[in-house]
């Protein structure tokens, strides 16, 4: 006999809290102020630092000042430098979105808003260890000083590209600077990354993995096999959720964010977790310190959602007018992090207005002079690696279906 | 080692009884000296991993239950008591997460040789073979490579059920960037798995569990003889490689050719002696690359080809070995080239040897391309 419901079931739809048109709408967002969320000793257990799980670890006052345990406490040039570093990531983003609207290449993704992420995390880390990101890292490579031009060579698919026309733009790979190369694929970065951080505990080296995923693609498997590996084998990596609130036009309540944070989803797995503004140059600088004293002392991996907001479209095909409200950025109660960090530098006395003009001015003149340099090789479809190529490194040496097939193609 | 070698029914149905696989198991592989010894294809393949983990320390070996108890069909059995538990270890029941970690670790620099426990298991991965692994080395104009080895055991013939009897391996052999290796014999289990795992690509290793044990003449109705009575279970125990992507002429013939891997290799040696056709036994080994020159020189001799496999017909690899052969050889061909395989349908279990190509449907392929010739 079926049992009767008082009132027939109903089908829930999580959906967010603004669409366009409407005003946006934060208030439904908890946030510690700055200073007041603990920092446990590096080594304690995930079960007793759970509850950080639901704070937010926070550095930056909003007078700008460096307050609470979490102050990294860094010197001012340090502190400059990653301004700088941010300062030129928003450079290039803006040229490389323009060179698409002007039909240089063929896609393009910024990170805007989200400078802080990858600029303090790539500044932290040593290139020794890998970096398994995604496509909005890439203030990881600029901050450490890769070559622009390289990254444009990379978006234009040229002559010079160093992956060789092979990939979307953006999709950058380079063992050097070690950044993992991209998958369009997501989430399959993350036990990759743990996979590699397990390589280097099994051979006893010091190096240690960090990888970045979305809030969206934490739906994904292999987030939580990820997780699972991370935990079972104690692996030493940094397992990044950069919840910027929007999965292309899908809010971040539909992977599951408003029933709880991103970082709790590693309270099941026996895992510390870190929630931190991610738009706090400080406190992301802080979380990871945290994250990779512990990897590097054998104690494992830690996850940190970084709690940000993507102020761009995901990608130059997507146009965010369309779903969310026109000036949710400008709303977004973590403000921008560049102004943030700005701000802070300027009541330290390390920076000043004049000083901050010079350095937009210099940011545009690097990114210009490598645009023409990468311009001047080619733009999509203007110069292109030799055809001979697309049938290299399918796989170490090549077949006779390969050869048969280059010398169909003529080459 | 009784203990260590799973007895089926599949080989109650053969007329072996357990104390024949009994006396068919080897002590344990050995990593040093340079004898010779019988060994089934489940010792083979354990001797082999465990010469590699001995000469190189990168080689480490892990999957679902394949550490302490050395795998449910035994492959990596006492690796972890020789080699150490971080060499050889249990892994979550998360196929997707095997592969992946695999991929990072072949990236650092290490060979993991990981074990899906069923090639029926490998769908969760497969976003992750085919995607990552695969496209390691191209997407990364060569700065990251993923030089690791999936072993698994595949293929019908055990009274599996679904679930532990598909034969997928056209889904792999689709796939840019993936090595596919398919062995039919202890000998050639060891040298083909040792140069899997020296290999610089990633390699899809699959290994027919009806052959493990061993005996199977390719008549599942018949009593069959164990492997030690095969030349090709007489295994060194040192280290050898078998060269991928060259194939085994198992019999020469003049009236046909037929081509075979895994368990069909000893099927179709089994249809054509039942067919008395003198035919050209080809065991593939390696799907990809294929040894197109054996291939070609066998067709263009006999003018007859048959193909033999377990998965699936439409879209199985016996599709592409019949073009292939179609572009190579038409002027050579005196007959349709025709294929005997699986059924179109989800693998069956009170259907197995309806399902499974036996020696009589070789037989009757082979006859009806003889008679179909001029």
């Amino acid at each position: 006999m079926n049992k009767k419901n008082s009132q027939p079931l109903s089908l829930r739809v999580p959906e967010p809290s603004g669409r366009p048109g409407d005003a946006p709408d934060f208030s439904h967002l908890q946030m510690d102020p700055a200073g007041a969320v603990e920092r446990p000793e590096v080594g304690s257990t995930p079960y007793a630092m759970r509850d950080l799980a639901f704070r937010l670890i926070r550095v930056l006052d909003d007078a700008g000042q460096a307050v609470g345990p979490w102050n990294p406490r860094l010197d001012p040039e340090t502190l400059r430098r990653g301004l700088k570093a941010m300062i030129l990531t928003r450079a290039f983003d803006d040229r490389m979105h323009r060179a698409h609207r002007q039909g240089k290449t063929s896609f393009y993704m910024k990170c805007t808003g989200e400078e802080a992420i990858a600029v303090a995390q790539g500044m932290l880390l040593s290139r020794e260890d890998m970096g398994f990101p995604t496509y909005r890292q890439q203030g990881l490579l600029i901050a450490r000083g890769y070559p622009l031009v390289e990254m444009m060579n990379q978006i234009y698919s040229n002559a010079a590209d160093p992956i060789k026309g092979r990939q979307l733009p953006i999709m950058y790979s380079s063992k050097d600077y070690g950044f993992f190369t991209i998958s369009g694929n997501l989430g399959t970065q993350v036990p990759q990354a743990v996979g590699w951080a397990m390589a280097s505990a099994y051979k006893g080296d010091d190096k240690i993995a960090i990888s970045w995923i979305g809030d969206g693609a934490t739906a994904e498997g292999d987030f939580h096999n990820a997780l699972t590996f991370a935990s079972v084998y104690r692996a030493p990596v940094i397992l990044n959720v950069v919840n910027n609130q929007w999965a292309i036009s899908s809010f971040m309540g539909i992977a599951g964010g408003l029933e709880t944070t991103f970082a709790s989803k590693a309270i099941g797995y026996g895992l510390p977790a870190l929630r931190v503004d991610g738009n706090d140059f400080l406190a992301v600088w802080a979380a990871t310190q945290w994250a990779e004293e512990r990897a590097r002392s054998n104690q494992g991996a830690t996850v940190i959602e970084l709690f940000t907001y993507r102020g761009a479209p995901h990608s130059t095909s997507d146009d965010p007018s369309r779903y969310r409200p026109g000036d949710e950025q400008d709303k977004w109660p973590l403000g921008d992090p560049l102004e943030r960090l700005r701000q802070h530098l300027t009541v330290i006395g390390e920076w000043d207005d004049e000083r901050h003009t010079a350095a937009l001015k210099d940011a545009v003149e690097q990114v210009r002079a490598a645009g023409k340099e990468s311009e001047a090789i080619g733009t999509l479809g203007q110069s292109r690696p030799s055809v001979k190529t697309m049938f290299e490194e399918v796989y170490a040496t090549e077949d006779w279906r390969l050869i048969e097939q280059r010398r169909e193609v003529g080459v | 080692m009784a203990e260590q070698i799973p007895f089926t029914e599949a080989d109650r149905n053969d007329g072996i009884e357990p104390d024949m696989v009994d006396q068919n198991a080897a002590p344990a592989s050995q990593t040093t000296g340079s004898g010779v010894q019988p060994m089934n294809m489940i010792q083979a393949l354990n001797s082999a991993i465990d010469v590699k983990m001995a000469e190189d320390a990168n080689v480490l070996s892990f999957g679902e239950d394949a550490g302490y108890f050395g795998g449910v069909f035994r492959v990596t059995d006492k690796l972890q008591q020789k080699h150490g538990l971080t060499r050889s270890f249990d892994a979550p029941i998360s196929e997707c997460g095997i592969v992946a970690a695999a991929i990072g670790m072949g990236a650092y620099g290490l060979r993991p040789v990981v074990e899906i426990q069923f090639a029926d298991y490998i769908y969760p991965a497969y976003d992750q073979i085919v995607s990552e692994a695969a496209k390691m080395r191209y997407r990364s104009g060569g700065q990251f490579t993923a030089p690791i080895t999936i072993r698994s055991p595949y293929g019908g013939g055990i009274f599996g059920g679904q679930t532990h009897s598909q034969s997928p391996e056209s889904l792999f052999t689709h796939i840019a960037g993936l090595k596919v290796v398919i062995p039919s014999n202890p000998y050639d289990a060891k040298g083909l798995l040792t140069a899997a795992i020296e290999d610089d690509d990633p390699v899809v290793f699959f290994e027919p569990k009806r052959l493990y044990n061993g005996p199977f003449d390719g008549w599942h109705e018949k009593p069959v003889s164990p492997w030690k009575a095969q030349d090709l279970a007489q295994v060194p125990t040192g280290k050898y490689v078998e060269p991928i992507g060259k194939a085994r002429v198992m019999r020469e013939g003049n009236d046909l050719t037929i081509l075979a891997y895994g368990t069909m290799v000893w099927v179709a040696l089994a249809g054509a002696e039942h067919a008395g056709v003198d035919a050209e036994v080809i065991d593939l080994r390696t799907l990809v690359p294929l040894d197109i020159e054996t291939i070609e020189a066998s067709v263009k001799k006999t003018g007859r080809c048959v193909i033999v496999h377990e998965a699936p017909k439409t879209s199985g690899f016996g599709g592409e070995l019949s073009a292939l052969v179609q572009e190579r050889c038409f002027y050579h061909l005196e007959a349709p080239i025709a294929r005997v395989t699986g059924w179109d349908t989800p693998y069956p279990h009170a259907f197995e040897w309806e399902y499974f190509p036996g020696p009589q449907r070789v037989a009757d392929a082979l006859k009806a391309v003889i008679s179909g010739g001029r």
